[in-house]
């Protein structure tokens, strides 16, 4: 090959790089034979000790993967392909974004769906900046009980092109409601492009989603609703209270942990602003003999057409994570989906009362949660480290975020939550005392 | 049954077309119908067990949740058996192109074989079932390897700091955009400093994040040669410059054989020096930017690393940093804080824990620019990245770059005259041909190569990409594919280049053997048809 290049030595490929900037040595070990590589991650994998009772959710949930969900984004079809350029030899991954699209569409009550964000951090700050461009605004309110890991990607997002954000504050009293206050909204002013909410928010209570929408609208902003997918089989979907853009975390629709990622970012909207939407969309047509296809469609926002005229820079999203989402959604249907929610909030009840009834814990807050719950809990802190030793993770601990949530715990059940688990969270809580 | 049977063979075109469905008013022929068409009421997939009496009696005696919250409207889920939705995936799978199907040449893609040992990796329970929000006493296996890849990183690429957090190309730009933003700021020249410099052959992300962070774009064009023109960069270059964003080996496949003198100028100027690392594949063990004198440089994972492309995503965007930019980081940064670094790394490349070592997440950094990711990146292309790292080591990741730029240079001079070559020197990883010829000559346009490409079972190449080559095409073969795949896709390529004197018409009917022909991208953008509808006899809301 090299005498057909005309070089006579490799070195010669490389004549160009100037003598100055060659490469000096480095310190990469040598090659590994699968064997050894195999035993170097599992090295690394019995170095995490995956707990064997967790309550632990704060944005990121156990949720039973179906086995088939695997099989279908282990297909090399799927994960060996890129971006779908050639849609004549892409329809298998098109088609499969065309549901995913549908799919979030019908679960959020929306009417368009992107193709996929990083994930549900990311696609909020997309959501937050694309209701600036709407609104041609440039300040972002945010619920003061939205994810803090979602508000500080929003402000770095924001910081991009100068957006301000605001806080909309909410009730952290002891015995408070735990939601943000609609009536704090109507005090933003009148240059706010949008309110930022989650259903259920970050704490587990339920938010007056409409009442914010409402007040929002009346100062002309729009509402972004932040929510969480598998909860939507039970709660109101957005598109009828009123929300105008839609954010999500995709991750508990078939998508395992894996310390932080990949997961799948969700965004939705109303058609009327779809041309402001960042990020791939997949549309339906035709070829010259009459069969529908999908292709990439109104290319004209994205980068590589608009270039710095663009909605955003988004190039590469988590198509084979949207995958995991469609497959998921398939696997369980309307009526598993509302058992995966139904279960999650009956055994957050059922851990509610029992550590109630054992005296250890109470509610922090009034009015109704999902599936998701803050405890008071004295000495919160030690008691959870000292349960982590264990084995055991006492959930999330917010003072990390917020000093007023001192000796709360935020406790997470999903349908893999067992009432075992419950018994020995109460059992070990209780000889921490 | 509730899915119709699968393609026919029957279908004259040998498409597999052989399902009729209304769509857009018209009868269309309907290559695999949508998961929701072989919903039936009742089918499912997945069960889940009831509540238990006591979990039952607790929830009944709290109150339940308000009518006013609740879903108006059941969700219209596709209701299908398991089989019934495996065989729909398994048959939307068998009308991609992959690469674990045929060859993929997708310029500036880096499409190489995407090792199975990496797959293995990543579904080890220990790995993806770690809570990202675990205690660190409990995640140590997940820190140490976030740590061991940024120093793998940090030493391929010569820069003393990596961030494992942006999740693609484009977000490690973003990142590296509002580090040097961050870094002007702090210097007091933050208002100065508004224009970014970015030559005309970049991707389109580069310009599109720029102004993402704020930057107006000032377009550099290119020397006769390709290059980038560096009369042209010098005077472009002043105290108005935030930075200069290059791709480097550019998207034209060569190597800034002036890049030593394009870096100094920009230091000198006081600006940052972007290099956009896509195509890093080329260059591995030869040029370290961090070395060079760059301040910031994005990897892709999904590319130079090998993790799989997904049908686009997820890949995963590290950016390394120079001193001066450290300190602009997003947080939080795995870290070792009990041990020593040498020590650990030895006792790791020797498959070895470190007793006594215990990695920390370091979210302390007053001058990061904040998160630009939930949690801590993609992590799940983490372990794949590392995987292969390791399975190559030093001497292979060398041979990695040798075997991918002898690979384009080997097409470049098989196909040098069967396609014009409008820069004809040493290609690195890839080779950009022009169907200008094709097009004056015989009214044969690069889309038509292109389409008719996949005729042959091979991915065509990036087309009108770079937008500086008239009708391009920009051929990547990798590393990973044979000398036979290398010069069957010569023989097809000049195969098509004879066709396109002969039989000019064929190639504009091409494809003619793929699921389906040519769409109609025009009508998709003039009617958006992006979700499917329900039949109003099924619209509860109706």
């Amino acid at each position: 090959m090299l005498e057909a290049v005309g070089v006579t030595s490799v070195d010669d490929l490389f004549a160009d790089v100037p003598a100055a900037v060659r490469a000096s040595d480095w310190q990469v070990p040598p090659p590994l034979a699968e064997q050894e590589v195999r035993a170097e991650l599992a090295r690394l994998a019995v170095r995490n000790r995956i707990p064997e009772v967790s309550f632990l959710g704060a944005g990121v949930y156990r949720h039973l993967v179906p086995s088939v969900v695997g099989e279908v984004i282990g297909r090399p079809e799927f994960a060996t392909a890129y971006t779908p350029y050639q849609p004549e030899v892409s329809q298998g991954t098109l088609q499969s974004i065309y549901e995913f699209q549908s799919l979030i569409c019908e679960l959020t009550g929306m009417e368009v769906a992107s193709a996929s964000h990083y994930d549900g951090a990311t696609a909020t700050a997309e959501a937050a900046l694309m209701a600036c461009r709407l609104t041609r605004r440039s300040r972002v309110a945010v619920s003061a009980a939205l994810n803090p890991d979602y508000r500080r990607v929003l402000e770095t997002y924001c910081s991009g092109p100068g957006v301000e954000v605001v806080t909309v504050p909410a009730d952290l009293a002891e015995g408070g409601t735990g939601t943000t206050d609609p009536g704090a909204v109507g005090e933003l002013g009148d240059d706010v492009a949008c309110v930022v909410a989650a259903q259920p928010n970050f704490l587990g209570q339920l938010e007056p989603m409409r009442e914010l929408a409402d007040a929002a609208h009346a100062i002309g902003a729009r509402m972004v609703a932040v929510v969480e997918p598998t909860s939507l089989a039970m709660l109101e979907a957005p598109g009828a209270y009123g929300a105008d853009l839609v954010a999500a975390e995709g991750q508990p629709l078939g998508i395992p942990a894996s310390f932080g990622g990949p997961y799948v970012g969700l965004m939705a909207a109303r058609m009327d602003s779809v041309r402001q939407m960042p990020g791939r969309l997949v549309g339906a047509t035709r070829d010259a003999d009459g069969r529908k296809g999908y292709v990439l469609t109104l290319q004209a926002r994205e980068q590589h057409i608009r270039r710095e005229r663009a909605a955003s820079n988004i190039c590469t999203n988590q198509a084979l994570m949207a995958l995991a989402a469609t497959a998921y959604l398939a696997a369980v249907g309307p009526d598993g989906l509302r058992e995966v929610a139904e279960l999650s909030v009956t055994q957050a009840r059922h851990l509610a009362a029992a550590l109630e009834d054992a005296g250890l814990a109470e509610r922090r807050f009034t009015g109704p949660y999902f599936a998701e719950v803050t405890m008071r809990v004295p000495d919160a802190a030690r008691r959870h480290a000292a349960l982590a030793e264990r084995g055991i993770v006492a959930g999330y601990l917010p003072e990390r975020d917020e000093p007023a949530l001192r000796d709360t715990l935020l406790l997470a059940a999903t349908e893999l939550t067992s009432d075992d688990e419950i018994a020995r969270l109460v059992q070990a809580l209780g000889e921490t005392r | 049954m509730s899915v119709a049977e699968p393609p026919g063979r029957s279908d004259p075109s040998g498409r597999g077309a052989a399902f009729s469905g209304a769509a857009g008013g018209a009868e269309l022929t309907v290559v695999e119908p949508l998961i929701f068409d072989a919903s039936r009421p009742g089918r499912r997939a997945v069960r889940f067990p009831r509540p238990s009496e006591a979990a039952w009696a607790a929830a009944a005696a709290q109150p339940g949740l308000p009518e006013s919250m609740r879903r108006g409207t059941p969700v219209r889920l596709p209701e299908v058996s398991e089989l019934d939705m495996l065989r729909h995936f398994n048959r939307l799978a068998h009308l991609n192109h992959a690469i674990d199907l045929g060859f993929y040449p997708l310029g500036s893609c880096t499409m190489k074989y995407n090792p199975k040992v990496n797959e293995w990796a990543a579904r080890l329970p220990g790995l993806a079932e770690s809570h990202p929000l675990d205690p660190e006493s409990l995640s140590q296996g997940s820190l140490e390897l976030m740590w061991l890849l940024a120093e793998l990183l940090k030493d391929i690429s010569g820069f003393p700091a990596v961030s494992l957090q942006p999740a693609a190309g484009a977000h490690g730009e973003l990142t590296g955009m509002l580090m040097t933003r961050a870094y002007h700021r702090d210097r007091g020249e933050g208002d100065r400093r508004t224009k970014v410099l970015v030559p005309d052959s970049a991707h389109g992300t580069n310009p599109a994040t720029a102004t993402m962070v704020g930057y107006e774009t000032v377009t550099i064009r290119s020397n006769e040669r390709g290059g980038i023109d560096l009369e042209a960069l010098r005077s472009a270059l002043g105290p108005d410059v935030a930075a200069l964003m290059i791709t480097n080996p550019s998207t034209l496949g060569i190597f800034e054989d002036q890049i030593d003198q394009v870096v100094a100028s920009v230091q000198e100027a006081g600006a940052i020096a972007y290099m956009d690392g896509a195509n890093l594949n080329a260059i591995l063990g030869r040029f370290r930017p961090g070395e060079a004198g760059f301040d910031v440089m994005h990897f892709n994972l999904h590319k130079t690393f090998s993790t799989p492309h997904g049908g686009g995503g997820p890949g995963a965007g590290p950016v390394g940093v120079s001193a001066r930019l450290e300190p602009y980081l997003p947080a939080p940064i795995p870290t070792l804080v009990e041990g020593a670094p040498a020590e650990v790394l030895a006792n790791a490349w020797a498959g070895r824990t470190t007793p006594g070592a215990r990695f920390a997440l370091d979210d302390e950094r007053p001058k990061s620019i904040g998160k630009v990711r939930s949690c801590y990146g993609n992590f799940g292309m983490f372990v794949r990245a590392y995987t292969y790292i390791r399975s190559n080591g030093s001497d292979g990741l060398r041979t990695i770059s040798e075997d991918a730029v002898l690979a384009a240079n080997y097409l470049r001079v098989a196909l040098h005259d069967a396609y014009d070559l409008p820069y004809d020197r040493l290609s690195k990883h890839e080779v950009v041909f022009s169907g200008r010829r094709q097009k004056r000559e015989h009214g044969v346009t690069t889309l038509d190569i292109a389409k008719a490409i996949l005729d042959h079972g091979i991915h065509p190449p990036t087309i009108y990409f770079p937008l500086i080559v008239e009708e391009a095409l920009m051929v990547e073969p990798t590393e990973t594919e044979s000398l036979e795949t290398l010069d069957r896709f010569v023989d097809v390529m000049r195969g098509i280049a004879d066709q396109a004197r002969t039989d000019p018409e064929a190639l504009k009917r091409a494809p003619t053997t793929t699921p389906v022909g040519r769409l109609d991208e025009a009508a998709a953008a003039r009617r958006p048809d992006l979700r499917h509808s329900f039949p109003d006899a099924e619209d509860p809301t109706a």
